[in-house]
């Protein structure tokens, strides 16, 4: 029997292959309308935090340090009004096996694969979660194969992406790149097909909640430590699931501490397009990605996402690609740290949030990325510099994405700008009754809505009055 | 000949062309293929640059392609010099210093 292996297809057969490479049945949780029950599918289908606890120690996951960034909050300070600049820490998950937070997710992803008898596991990604999953399988015998969006058509690679391709390999994975677009998707189910492989979603509920331990471990670290719960959290944010995992891990140590997402501003570039794919400096942690999953964060490589950021964000910030530049250099300089870019984003945003809290609060940038070759802030600017992008110091909120990228010309113009998450609420109810296709809502849809934007059954009736939709 | 069988490759292929791309692409994005890479031990007894061959990926599945290069590796590095960096460390040092410590 041949396969019919046409793009319309494959795609046509999407449902069936997910079905067999993650072993969800979703259909449980629905409802037939736009609800669906989160809660009960993150408590059967995930691991409780302690079970995670367990499966990440086994492979040396978590339990990363906590530093104090005692020179970057002077720094705030002098900036700061009078009483005004909150104590930085930053947990430093760059000390994961893997370098990164991400092998968390993969730490749970690869111990669900093997106890369920996958042979291997496959991941679509061309971030810091390709080399975690190569590491967990490489630590538990399973094989890998990695998927990355790489190149542009001139076959000129994001120098980004190519390490994390190089890290993949090194622990034994199989890399397969591709060019730009969004039927990255198509390969993938292809390979699922061929391979039998478990699919190592970033947007599972075990995915998930593997990074529920960050936020748990952040709020044992500081009450061992302090006394007391960070005041804010800073998280960077692209898929949501940093941001999602995170808060929920505060929570279940019953923590109160605000979250705020922060991604950097790429508004205008177009994500799929292959002329604008290299000339952003950034592959992940930006607006690209931030705001479509979190205002449709069903549009993941699982029928229903486990990330669900506007569950959970308080506020959400924008940075420039010059000034999470800048502060990845200050980190190194100041604190003698180096890390990678990407992972600096909310370190940004932490340092100009810190100057409107008081002097005895305390703000956390969650997470760190290592660095190296290619994945460092000189390669990005050459890589910059040669795809036609001005390198300017000046205010870098007049930097244009695509265009130019502005260093700050000293910190006092190290800015974050406040997006309003109220339209993002909206947007994403908006999505929800456009995308599933329903005139008439029920109680228990807007009952979901309401938790699933962090918001009220008043905010979505006056939001569904807005467009005219019956309830 | 450039390779013969069990050399480590790199191949290429045309995955999707622009014709048979998803219709909701960026205009740019539609007029291309979508093009794939993967590395491999090569199968075939003896191959040439340009050649359609086989390949065992080091996982061991079995991918065919273009042969595009043998004993492929990495060439990402640091970058070159960006002197535009450069005044950052010193500039927060003597921000630092100000306070007469």
């Amino acid at each position: 029997m041949t396969r019919d292996m046409s793009y319309e297809a494959v795609m046509a057969r999407k449902g069936e292959i997910m079905r067999k490479a993650i072993g969800i049945d979703y259909d449980k949780f629905e409802s037939g309308g736009i609800a669906f029950d989160y809660e009960r599918m993150m408590r059967e289908t995930g691991y409780s935090l302690q079970e995670i606890q367990k499966i990440q120690s086994e492979t040396g996951v978590g339990n990363t340090p906590l530093l104090e960034l005692k020179n970057l909050t002077k720094l705030a300070r002098k900036l700061a009004p009078k009483g005004k600049g909150a104590r930085i820490f930053i947990k430093d998950e760059a000390a994961n096996p893997s370098g990164s937070f991400k092998a968390r997710r993969a730490a749970t992803a690869c111990y669900h694969a093997q106890k369920l008898g996958y042979k291997g596991v496959i991941a679509a990604t061309s971030g810091n979660y390709g080399a975690a999953v190569a590491s967990q399988a490489a630590m538990r015998g399973l094989k890998c194969i990695v998927v990355q969006e790489c190149y542009d058509s001139r076959g000129i690679g994001q120098p980004e992406i190519i390490e994390k391709a190089r890290k993949c390999e090194a622990f034994g994975a199989e890399v397969l790149q591709l060019t730009v677009g969004p039927e990255l998707f198509y390969t993938f189910l292809i390979l699922l097909e061929e391979t039998g492989y478990f699919n190592a979603s970033l947007y599972t509920p075990f995915g998930i909640a593997g990074v529920e331990t960050l936020g748990y471990e952040l709020a044992m670290q500081f009450r061992e430590r302090e006394g007391r719960d960070p005041d804010a959290v800073v998280v960077t944010n692209a898929g949501g699931g940093n941001l999602t995992g995170t808060a929920r891990g505060l929570m279940k140590a019953g923590a109160q501490s605000q979250i705020i997402g922060a991604s950097v501003d790429l508004s205008g570039l177009h994500m799929a397009s292959d002329i604008h794919f290299n000339r952003k400096s950034f592959t992940t942690g930006h607006t690209g990605f931030g705001i479509p999953f979190a205002t449709w964060p069903d549009r993941s490589d699982v029928p229903r996402s486990a990330a669900r950021p506007l569950r959970y964000m308080d506020r959400y910030v924008t940075v420039n690609q010059g000034t999470v530049f800048y502060m990845t250099e200050a980190l190194a300089q100041l604190e003698g740290i180096e890390r990678g870019p990407a992972g600096s984003t909310s370190l940004a945003a932490a340092f100009a949030i810190a100057q409107e809290m008081d002097e005895d609060q305390i703000i956390v940038v969650q997470e760190t990325e290592y660095t190296g070759a290619g994945k460092h802030i000189q390669p990005q600017l050459t890589f910059a510099r040669e795809n036609g992008i001005e390198i300017l110091l000046g205010d870098p909120t007049e930097e244009i994405p695509g265009k130019n990228i502005i260093l700050p010309k000293d910190p006092s113009y190290i800015k974050k700008n406040e997006l309003d998450v109220n339209k993002l609420r909206k947007s994403y109810i908006k999505n929800c009754i456009h995308n599933n296709n329903v005139e008439r809502i029920t109680d228990e849809d807007i009952k979901f809505l309401a938790e699933d934007t962090k918001s009220s059954i008043e905010f979505v009736k006056e939001t569904l009055n807005e467009i005219g939709v019956q309830y | 000949m450039d390779a013969k069988k069990g050399d480590w490759v790199r191949i290429h292929n045309i995955v999707l062309k622009p014709e048979e791309r998803s219709p909701h692409l960026p205009e740019d994005t539609q007029k291309v293929p979508l093009e794939m890479w993967v590395k491999g031990f090569l199968l075939n007894e003896e191959a040439n640059i340009g050649d359609e061959v086989e390949v065992e990926t080091y996982i061991g599945r079995k991918a065919k392609g273009t042969l595009v290069e043998v004993n492929p590796y990495w060439k990402h590095n640091f970058g070159k010099a960006v002197p535009e960096l450069l005044y950052i460390g010193r500039q927060l040092r003597d921000m630092l210093a100000e306070d007469g410590e």
